[in-house]
């Protein structure tokens, strides 16, 4: 019953990685027919490189325009959300509505607001896909509107589990509606905001659709996120440079998730202590 | 005024209150949707010489039928349904026998495999990419359904999710269904599978629409534009001329559709697979 995983997993999951490896230590001729050894200095040459170091930063740039706002919109949203009120519903299913939508949907939808020939909103300077310093922003802006849903639901999911006498007794008890959410919800809903800004975090590190279709790269490559460098890097001549980018994306995205799931699972309240 | 009154009229105001904010936060996500089918319907010299407007000018729903007609929409949908069905129907599969296998059988070597199958959680499709499109090449798969589909049939997630929910069925139905002389397989068939079907609907509609809006996966292992899924078509319309932007647009609004009937119907479901794992219970 397991064979279909173990086959499927192991060869799409483990093998390709001892193939980076690989791939990472020779490197084929132009035309791919013959490779020669380069050795673990490829690995180290690569890595400390430019492509990859600037790859690296405005994938992180990119994170940390897109995570902490999206985590602070869904968390607004939901807060609205969560609420008894007549046809509260339609309003749960409208701000959950951005989950129809794909990486290439949303992108398509910011590139008729923005796109700097088309867009309504394509000579607003601070996120102009023009020019270089801003470009990132504008891209930004569609992974932040598509992710909006998701984060919604989720954090509304989490919500509807805090129990309503816990709420209750903290009126009783004099607290305001601010104080009860900074100290009583925050805290319970702590761990599914720790889950959604890991989950956030690893695919806003790893976008590529909203990048290919807003900007291709550019301006001057001021958005090639580190999957677009790496997606360029597939040519014989270049794909050894590729898989070694790839394993360096690897050990950042774990030690990211590793980072993240210890630190939040001392900090957040599970319950029971 | 009395007590009660004033009471009363705070209550009203902050009923009010609440009705305005959860109306001006909907009016804020949902005005990109509003101008991008301002933008598909006004005809591209409108929007050129003066700007896009805020509501449709010369509104041509043409556009639709264009758009659907000049960019092998059907053919691209019928394509990413195909993808998303086969890889659906193969996750669905790999998930409940090895999670079945997981959480009722006792076999060597059952938690490192476990834990070798868990691992690959942190191995994201992005990062195996290089590697995976050579092996795809190397099979001949370019350009074609298994290429398309082969390596998302098992994940991780389905596995564990589907574990989880198996063991938390009452050992008693286990003993009762061996004593009925129940076989794996008929256990599997008859009780298993029809009392987590909750959580197997879930898990079929998030495979279904992460795999209907994949991009990434499919612009690697196809080179043919007749193999392009309709994330792809998407990318092809918007790389062209600026005059057809509205027929890009458009097309997403179609491509889209089918997703929203899907959440409009199924929103339980959906929301409760894409919370799983983060939110117990």
């Amino acid at each position: 019953m397991l064979l279909p995983t173990l086959v499927l997993l192991g060869v799409f999951a483990y093998f390709p990685l001892t193939r980076l490896v690989h791939m990472g230590l020779w490197r084929p001729n132009r035309f791919g027919t013959r490779e020669t050894w380069v050795g673990p200095a490829n690995f180290v040459e690569v890595l400390t490189g430019e492509d990859f170091r600037t790859g690296v930063w405005i994938s992180a740039r990119y994170v940390l325009l897109t995570v902490p706002i999206g985590l602070l919109l869904g968390l607004v949203l939901a807060l609205a959300a969560h609420r008894r009120l007549k046809g509260i519903r339609v309003f749960q299913t409208v701000f959950s509505s951005t989950i129809a939508s794909s990486a290439a949907v949303s992108a398509v939808v910011f590139y008729s607001l923005i796109n700097p020939k088309i867009g309504r909103f394509g000579d607003v300077s601070w996120l102009s896909l023009a020019d270089p310093d801003t470009a990132l922003r504008g891209v930004a802006l569609s992974s932040i509107w598509q992710n909006l849903g998701l984060t919604f639901v989720i954090v509304l999911a989490a919500l509807q589990t805090v129990p309503d006498e816990l709420l209750e007794a903290a009126a009783l008890d004099g607290f305001g509606s601010v104080r009860r959410t900074t100290k009583v919800v925050l805290p319970l809903i702590s761990p599914a905001l720790a889950f959604l800004g890991v989950v956030l975090m690893v695919s806003a590190f790893q976008s590529f659709a909203q990048v290919e279709l807003l900007t291709g790269g550019g301006p001057a490559g001021s958005t090639e996120t580190l999957v677009f460098k790496i997606f360029e890097r597939q040519s014989p001549g270049s794909i050894s440079e590729g898989a070694v980018m790839s394993i360096g994306m690897f050990a950042i995205t774990f030690v990211m998730t590793m980072v993240q799931l210890t630190l939040t699972s001392r900090k957040v309240h599970y319950g029971g202590r | 005024m009395a007590v009660g009154d004033r009471r009363v009229l705070g209550r009203t105001l902050r009923t009010t209150g609440s009705y305005l904010l959860l109306s001006l936060l909907s009016v804020v996500i949902l005005l990109p949707v509003w101008l991008m089918i301002v933008r598909a319907v006004s005809p591209p010299f409108v929007y050129i010489d003066r700007g896009q407007p805020w509501f449709p000018v010369e509104a041509d729903w043409g556009v639709f039928a264009d758009a659907w007609s000049a960019s092998d929409l059907g053919r691209a949908m019928a394509l990413s349904l195909a993808v998303a069905a086969i890889i659906t129907v193969g996750q669905l599969l790999t998930s409940i026998m090895a999670g079945y296998a997981f959480a009722f059988l006792d076999f060597p070597l059952k938690r490192i495999l476990f834990v070798v199958i868990l691992a690959t959680m942190l191995l994201p499709a992005e990062v195996t990419l290089v590697a995976n499109v050579r092996t795809i090449r190397e099979l001949g798969w370019l350009d074609s359904l298994p290429g398309l589909t082969v390596p998302s049939l098992a994940t991780a997630f389905g596995i564990f999710l589907l574990r989880q929910t198996f063991l938390g069925i009452p050992p008693e139905l286990r003993d009762a269904a061996l004593l009925d002389g129940f076989g794996h397989y008929r256990f599997l068939r008859r009780v298993v599978v029809p009392i987590s079907r909750p959580t197997i609907g879930s898990l079929a509609l998030i495979t279904m629409l992460g795999a209907w809006g994949s991009y990434l996966w499919p612009r690697a292992v196809t080179t043919d534009p007749s193999w392009n899924t309709v994330q792809l078509v998407l990318r092809q319309l918007t790389t062209q001329e600026v005059d057809s932007a509205n027929l890009a647009v458009a097309a997403a609004i179609i491509s889209a559709v089918p997703i929203l009937v899907l959440l409009l119907v199924f929103q339980r479901q959906i929301i409760r697979g894409l919370s799983a794992g983060a939110v117990k219970g």
